[in-house]
C-alpha cells in the first residue's frame, strides 16, 4: 500500500479517488472535466492492488467532490472510494454510491435512439441487483448492462 | 372511475410500461361503455394533430376516424417528406408548434424514443402511435379491449403469441400488459425469432408463467387467444429457403376451444389461411375495427371528457 501511494505524489489539500477499476481513470477525468480548469491532477494507472489486482487512482489538488460528482464516479468505478485530504492527512473517507439516474453523461448505445439525432440530454435509470447494474434509457426503453467503459458522449 | 379520469387528464401515452393495471382496465372499460353508448359529440370542438413521420394505414386512419366520429377535427401530415424536418427542423420544434395549434398530438416516428422526446416538447397530451421498434401502446390497448370483448375478462387467460417474437413490438407490449393480469403465455416461433432476453427478464420479474413451442399444434388445444404476427422473410439470409413454421391452417382450428379467437395486428401476408376469415375463431378484422373505439376512449380520457 505504501509503495503504491508513494508512486504518485502526496497532496496537501484535495481529493484522492482510490480503488478505481483499472482503465477507468481517464474516463472519470474526462467525465468530470478535472483537467479543464487548471487543477493539478495526478493519475496512477494499473497500480497493484491486493483486492482488485490492478487499479487506477486520481489525485486532484484543492478540489473537494460534491455528492453528485461522487455518484457520477460510481458509474465508471462502482468500488471507488473518495479520500478527502486536509493538511496531507485523510480527513474523511467514503465509498461512492451509484446514482438512481444518470442524466446527460452517457450516450445511448442504441443507435436507433432519438437521443442521437435530437439535442436532448440522455437519461438512464439505474437498476441494481446482486449480480449487475443495468441502465434503462428513458427514451428508447432499452436496457444495457453497465460495463464501466461506456461512452461519456461529446 | 372519477379518480382514474383525473389521472389521465392532460397526460401522455408513450409506453405500455407507464400504465398500471387499474389504468389499463380503466381504458378498456371506457371503450366498452363508449361502444355500448356512443357519444357523437364527445370530442366536439377538439382538434387533433396527427404527426406521422412515416406512413401507416390503419393507425392514422383509426385515430382520424375516432376524432371525426366523436365530433372533433383533424390536422396533420402523413410522411416526413412534407414537413420541415426535411429542412433540418428538430422533432422537438415540429411538435412544439403542432402542440400550439392542436389540443392533442399523435406521433409516429421511425426513431425509438421519439414519442417521449415529443412529449417533453409540448404541454399538450401526446400519444405514441409507434416509435420505431420500441412501443405502439394504442395497438396493445386495442388488443386488450378485443381480448376483453371476446373472453369477458382479462384475468388468467391462456394466450399464445406466434411468428416474429423478436422484432415484433406488438408482442413485447402485449406481453407486458398481460403480465398485469396473470396470463399464461405460450411463445411459438423459429429459434432465431424468439422473444428477446430483456422481454423474458421482465416476465420473470413479474412471475408470469410461459413456455416455448415450435408448432401451433402444440398449443392450440390449451389457449383462449392466438396472437399471430407476420414474419418478414428479409430477416433471413436466404429468404427463398425459409419455411415459416407459424402458418395457421383451417385444420388446426379443429383442436381449438370454442372460445378461442385468432388475433393479428395486420397487415397479414400468408400466415393465416384465407379460408379462416369466415371461421367463428377469426377476430382480426373486428380487432382492427376496435381501433376506432379504443382510440376514441383514450382521447376522451386524455382530454378530460370521460
Amino acid at each position: 500500500m505504501i509503495e503504491q501511494t508513494l508512486s504518485v505524489s502526496a497532496i496537501k489539500e484535495g481529493s484522492v479517488i482510490d480503488h478505481i477499476k483499472a482503465g477507468a481513470a481517464l474516463h472519470i477525468i474526462r467525465l468530470l472535466k478535472f483537467a479543464e480548469n487548471g487543477q493539478r491532477v495526478t493519475v496512477g494507472l494499473n497500480l497493484k492492488s491486493r483486492s482488485m489486482g490492478l487499479k487506477d487512482l486520481i489525485k486532484i489538488e484543492n478540489c473537494f467532490l460534491t455528492p453528485i460528482q461522487a455518484a457520477q464516479i460510481a458509474i465508471f468505478a462502482p468500488k471507488a472510494t473518495v479520500n478527502v485530504i486536509e493538511d496531507y492527512k485523510v480527513a474523511k473517507k467514503f465509498p461512492v454510491q451509484m446514482p438512481e439516474a444518470i442524466r446527460g453523461i452517457l450516450s445511448c448505445p442504441n443507435l436507433r435512439c432519438v437521443t442521437h439525432s435530437e439535442s436532448i440530454p440522455t437519461l438512464f435509470t439505474v437498476e441494481e441487483n446482486h449480480r449487475s447494474v443495468l441502465l434503462r434509457c428513458r427514451f428508447c426503453e432499452k436496457t444495457f448492462p453497465l460495463a464501466g467503459n461506456e461512452d461519456p458522449g461529446p | 372511475m372519477q379518480a382514474l379520469s383525473q389521472s389521465f387528464k392532460d397526460s401522455d401515452l408513450i409506453s405500455i410500461a407507464d400504465l398500471s393495471r387499474d389504468e389499463l382496465e380503466g381504458i378498456v372499460q371506457a371503450a366498452r361503455q363508449l361502444k355500448e353508448n356512443p357519444q357523437p359529440d364527445l370530442l366536439k370542438g377538439a382538434l387533433l394533430a396527427t404527426c406521422f413521420f412515416e406512413p401507416s394505414t390503419r393507425t392514422r386512419l383509426s385515430f382520424e376516424a375516432a376524432m371525426l366520429r366523436a365530433g372533433g377535427s383533424v390536422i396533420g401530415f402523413s410522411d416526413a417528406a412534407s414537413t420541415s424536418s426535411k429542412k433540418g427542423e428538430s422533432l422537438s420544434d415540429t411538435i412544439r408548434v403542432a402542440g400550439s395549434y392542436a389540443d392533442l398530438v399523435v406521433i409516429r416516428h421511425p426513431l425509438e424514443g421519439s414519442a417521449r422526446a415529443a412529449a417533453d416538447a409540448t404541454p399538450k397530451p401526446v400519444i405514441n402511435a409507434g416509435d420505431g421498434a420500441n412501443q405502439h401502446p394504442t395497438q396493445t390497448l386495442v388488443d386488450l379491449y378485443s381480448i376483453f370483448e371476446t373472453q369477458g375478462r382479462l384475468d388468467s387467460l391462456h394466450v399464445a403469441m406466434a411468428g416474429d417474437l423478436k422484432f415484433g413490438r406488438t408482442v413485447h407490449s402485449l406481453s407486458q400488459a398481460l403480465a398485469h393480469f396473470g396470463a399464461r403465455l405460450y411463445f411459438v416461433s423459429p429459434d432465431s425469432l424468439a422473444l428477446p432476453d430483456s422481454a423474458l427478464h421482465e416476465l420473470k420479474k413479474k412471475g408470469i408463467k410461459f413456455s416455448y413451442h415450435k408448432t401451433l399444434e402444440e398449443v392450440l388445444p390449451k389457449i383462449d387467444i392466438l396472437y399471430m404476427t407476420r414474419i418478414q422473410k428479409e430477416r433471413f439470409s436466404d429468404p427463398g429457403e425459409f419455411q415459416n413454421p407459424c402458418l395457421l391452417k383451417k385444420r388446426h382450428l379443429e383442436a381449438a376451444k370454442p372460445n378461442m379467437k385468432v388475433f393479428h395486428p395486420l397487415p397479414r401476408v400468408d400466415e393465416i389461411e384465407g379460408s379462416i376469415d369466415a371461421s367463428p375463431h377469426a377476430y382480426y378484422f373486428e380487432q382492427a375495427a376496435n381501433g376506432v373505439i379504443v382510440r376514441m376512449a383514450l382521447m376522451g380520457l386524455l382530454l378530460g371528457k370521460l
